[in-house]
């Protein structure tokens, strides 16, 4: 029984996010228009009933160019936040072997700390010469320690806990203490983890791509998007900046509000 | 000075995400406390002792159910009075010590209560010392922070910031409750010092024993509902004029007088 | 006593963590597969014959093996000398020095923007959860906190300069002028859309940080015993509100400088403001190693400050934090 009212509309949000993107990722297949193909006639054509949000410099469909970048950003970000949510569990559980470990990975996590995300994912980025892969590895290479630091947290205070001490009186080895007690206790962050790096990754991912130092210049991606309108700010095409922003907004904010629901509910 | 009539508290829990429920925590209850007196309310926990206190100052958060009447002082105390009254007519001497805000001297906090029971801003100051002065702390006391006092001390901090508002009816919420002897006994006797004063003090607490050196009235509950109220010399001896074995039976379980159990069944009876 | 202990050891751990950022981005660097002689040659790449490569690669070391490079490249480091940046084609120090200069304008206001803006925000909203004020200003934190920066920095750059023209399309100062024959008015002008956009999106952290502090406190022991005496929401916002919140927002807005200064990268970007952030990303799009290890070095430094403060300011204020003086 509990005193507080729950928030009813994460249920909502949530079908809303499915909806999103069932969208995104079938907008292939549901759009006739690919978003390379070009329309000669119809160059920087601000938004009518043939092109929703207006054509680019090379007449090529906005809104085809936007959902695809958004379902580029997507399997990137979720790529990225898995694979830092991996690396952090493994960097947690690698702390609770011993002192030396911890303070081994308490020095690497205050290091990526200490340099500001962007200017690491540059570093990253220009490590691995750029494209998709470098962008996924750079993200989730910056992002994973904020969660490790909090599952360490979690996992030290564990570490004194009667159940624990009792294990590991009892002979378990050091192995099964990690398997049945500290994992399936730290799994449920994890998730939860996973769920808020997801929009950061995708916010991150845009950045460095609008840099351009992220993800292939000819693939539809929304940082390339919004550089490309960079060029055409001053010429009045308001269509090519607004657009591919306001939908990369609508993204993040959902899977934002998602994931901080399910962060409650937990 | 004051009288509750037939008061019936519900709160809402929820069962899911969209069934929501009523809860009765107070059933049907009714007390009346005369000036220059100590009522004492005497119950387990989940008795419903705080959520009375609340009730009675408004403090309870929205949504509630609430029915049955109170009058303060001859009128209607209605929820608008309630606001207006709170600090100025009636104060609270909360139960828990981190009422008490951790980032602030005591001599400040007790000259807030001051100015916000209508002190002007350089009396406030002046008021606050002396309550202090008035519940024996010195000058360290009056300029520590809350976790530098002992238990007894910050429960006296407390008792100031209720003294101070000159508060005609004062609700003391388990002000024994954490403290030794000595310490219980000085905070008790400041609450005896004020009903002396001609105020109302309802003291609430779970042990019988500490309320009974001195209150006047004894109020018994279980469970959201009034058992009985008995003048204070009631509890003696075998506790043969209390009206209701429930009373007669927690009366006799004290270690001082029999240590006497009854069975569940009997216990079950008598309730 | 105590106190210098504690900060000589934080000290120390800052000096450890730097040399782990250099390690790291020199390892870093190395691992690139971009040709660092053709990174060194630039557009140039083309005009050279192989023995001149050679002797490229024998001056600066790029044929030794990396662990004597890094040697080389540390004990540089240690005498102060952090090399050439052939972008600029001035020692990095000086590139960095003259950027900087730049960048803390922008960053310095936006900080301070951001700081009492999000801080005042954060209060009046978890003053009372669910009013109106509460449910426009987290709206807002929510919807700035998803927004790409450099997004939002385009909107207004269409906004205000290509269709109202209030303020400069580019740059510090008017193009064609030199750096010093601008007046202070001027790069003012220059510099009110860039903190603008920096703070509207730096905000939303603080203010979400400050109301969550907030509502902790109105539903505290604190807050109905507050009430018990007859204290308003404001009252309570104004007396107990500012000082539980103040700290932790302090706190974190001098731990997020690093995401500070990866927005004034982005916001230098598209505004062509010339500081460090705009500095940074060409020295990353066009090679320039020693440019990039000293910004990393340098933007490391500027965080770690940023957090050694934080954590000894909150040592020094919050009187919990104190030992009772006997």
């Amino acid at each position: 029984m509990s005193r507080a009212q729950p928030r009813r509309d994460a249920f909502w949000i949530g079908t809303a996010i499915a909806i999103l993107l069932v969208a995104l990722l079938s907008s292939r297949w549901l759009l006739g228009d690919t978003p390379g193909q070009m329309h000669f006639d119809a160059r920087l054509a601000p938004p009518s009933l043939d092109h929703w949000l207006g054509t680019d410099a090379l007449g090529r469909d906005l809104w085809a160019r936007t959902l695809a970048g958004l379902s580029l950003s997507i399997g990137v970000g979720s790529l990225a936040a898995l694979f830092g949510t991996l690396i952090a569990l493994g960097m947690a559980m690698l702390a609770m072997l011993g002192p030396r470990w911890d303070a081994l990975v308490a020095l690497v996590i205050d290091t990526l700390l200490s340099v500001p995300h962007l200017i690491l994912l540059l570093l990253i980025a220009f490590a691995l010469g750029g494209g998709t892969q470098a962008v996924i590895i750079a993200v989730a290479v910056t992002h994973w320690p904020r969660l490790a630091r909090l599952l360490r947290a979690e996992l030290l205070q564990l570490r004194h806990a009667p159940y624990i001490v009792m294990s590991r009186a009892l002979g378990k080895s050091r192995r099964f203490v990690m398997a049945y007690h500290y994992l399936p206790h730290a799994l449920p962050q994890c998730v939860v983890g996973a769920l808020l790096l997801f929009p950061h990754a995708i916010l991150h991912e845009a950045a460095l791509t609008f840099l351009g130092v992220g993800l292939d210049p000819s693939q539809p991606a929304i940082g390339l998007l919004l550089a490309d309108a960079m060029r055409y700010l001053s010429s009045g095409a308001w269509w090519l900046g607004v657009f591919p922003g306001l939908g990369l907004l609508l993204v993040v904010l959902s899977l934002e509000r998602l994931s901080s629901h399910w962060r409650h509910a937990l | 000075m004051l009288s509750i009539e037939h008061l019936t508290l519900q709160l809402p829990y929820y069962t899911s995400w969209w069934r929501r429920r009523w809860a009765e925590v107070l059933s049907d209850v009714s007390l009346e406390l005369h000036p220059g007196e100590v009522h004492a309310v005497v119950g387990a926990s989940g008795a419903g002792k705080s959520l009375l206190a609340h009730a009675l100052l408004g403090l309870l958060p929205e949504p509630k159910h609430q029915t049955g009447r109170l009058t303060f002082q001859n009128r209607a105390l209605t929820a608008a009075r309630q606001r207006q009254l709170r600090g100025r007519e009636l104060a609270l001497i909360p139960q828990s010590l981190d009422a008490l805000d951790p980032l602030v001297r005591s001599q400040r906090q007790v000259s807030w209560a001051a100015s916000r029971a209508g002190h002007a801003r350089s009396d406030a100051w002046q008021a606050a010392g002396q309550a202090l002065t008035h519940y024996q702390l010195d000058e360290r006391g009056r300029q520590a922070f809350p976790h530098e006092l002992s238990g007894g001390m910050a429960r006296r901090v407390l008792t100031a910031m209720a003294h101070v508002s000159h508060a005609q009816l004062i609700i003391a919420d388990e002000p024994s409750v954490g403290l030794d002897p000595q310490q219980r006994n000085r905070v008790l006797d400041a609450l005896a010092a004020l009903a002396l004063e001609g105020k109302s003090v309802l003291l609430i607490t779970h042990d019988l024993r500490h309320a009974l050196p001195i209150a006047q009235q004894v109020t018994l509950m279980n469970q959201g509902r009034c058992i009985e109220t008995a003048c204070a010399s009631a509890f003696r001896g075998d506790g043969d004029t209390l009206a209701t074995g429930y009373a007669r039976a927690l009366w006799q379980a004290l270690p001082d007088n029999h240590f006497g159990v009854l069975t569940t069944t009997q216990a079950q009876n008598v309730a | 006593m105590q106190l210098i202990a504690i900060t000589a050891a934080r000290l120390l751990r800052l000096a450890l963590v730097l040399v782990c950022v250099a390690v790291v981005s020199f390892s870093l660097i190395m691992l690139s597969p971009i040709d660092p002689i053709d990174a060194y040659l630039g557009p140039q790449m083309a005009q050279v014959s192989p023995e001149q490569r050679h002797l490229i690669a024998e001056r600066w070391g790029f044929d030794e093996p990396p662990v004597v490079q890094f040697g080389h490249w540390l004990g540089q480091l240690l005498q102060g000398d952090l090399g050439v940046s052939h972008v600029y084609n001035q020692p990095v120090s000086e590139v960095i020095g003259q950027r900087f200069q730049r960048s803390i304008m922008l960053l310095g206001s936006a900080w301070l923007l951001t700081t009492l803006i999000g801080f005042a925000l954060g209060v009046i909203a978890g003053a009372k959860e669910g009013s109106l004020l509460d449910r426009i200003i987290s709206t807002y934190a929510y919807l700035t906190a998803s927004t790409p920066a450099f997004w939002l920095a385009m909107l207004l750059l269409l906004l205000f300069s290509v269709y109202l023209g209030w303020t400069p399309v580019c740059c510090a100062g008017p193009t064609g002028t030199l750096s010093q024959d601008v007046s202070l008015a001027t790069r003012l002008h220059h510099l009110v859309l860039p903190v603008a956009t920096l703070a509207l999106i730096g905000i939303a952290n603080i203010t979400l940080h400050s109301r969550a502090r907030m509502l902790a406190l109105m539903n505290s022991n604190i807050a109905t015993h507050a009430f018990a005496q007859g204290a308003s929401r404001w009252d309570i916002a104004w007396r107990h509100g500012i000082r539980h919140a103040s700290l932790p927002a302090l706190t974190l807005s001098l731990a997020s400088l690093g995401e500070l200064f990866g927005g004034s990268i982005l916001i230098e970007q598209v505004f062509a403001y010339p500081g460090l952030g705009q500095a940074t990303v060409a020295a990353g799009l066009r090679s320039d190693v020693p440019l990039l290890l000293g910004i990393a070095l340098f933007t490391a430094l500027f965080v770690s400050v940023g957090n050694l403060l934080a954590d000894t300011l909150h040592a020094m204020i919050d009187p919990r934090l104190q030992k009772v003086t006997p």
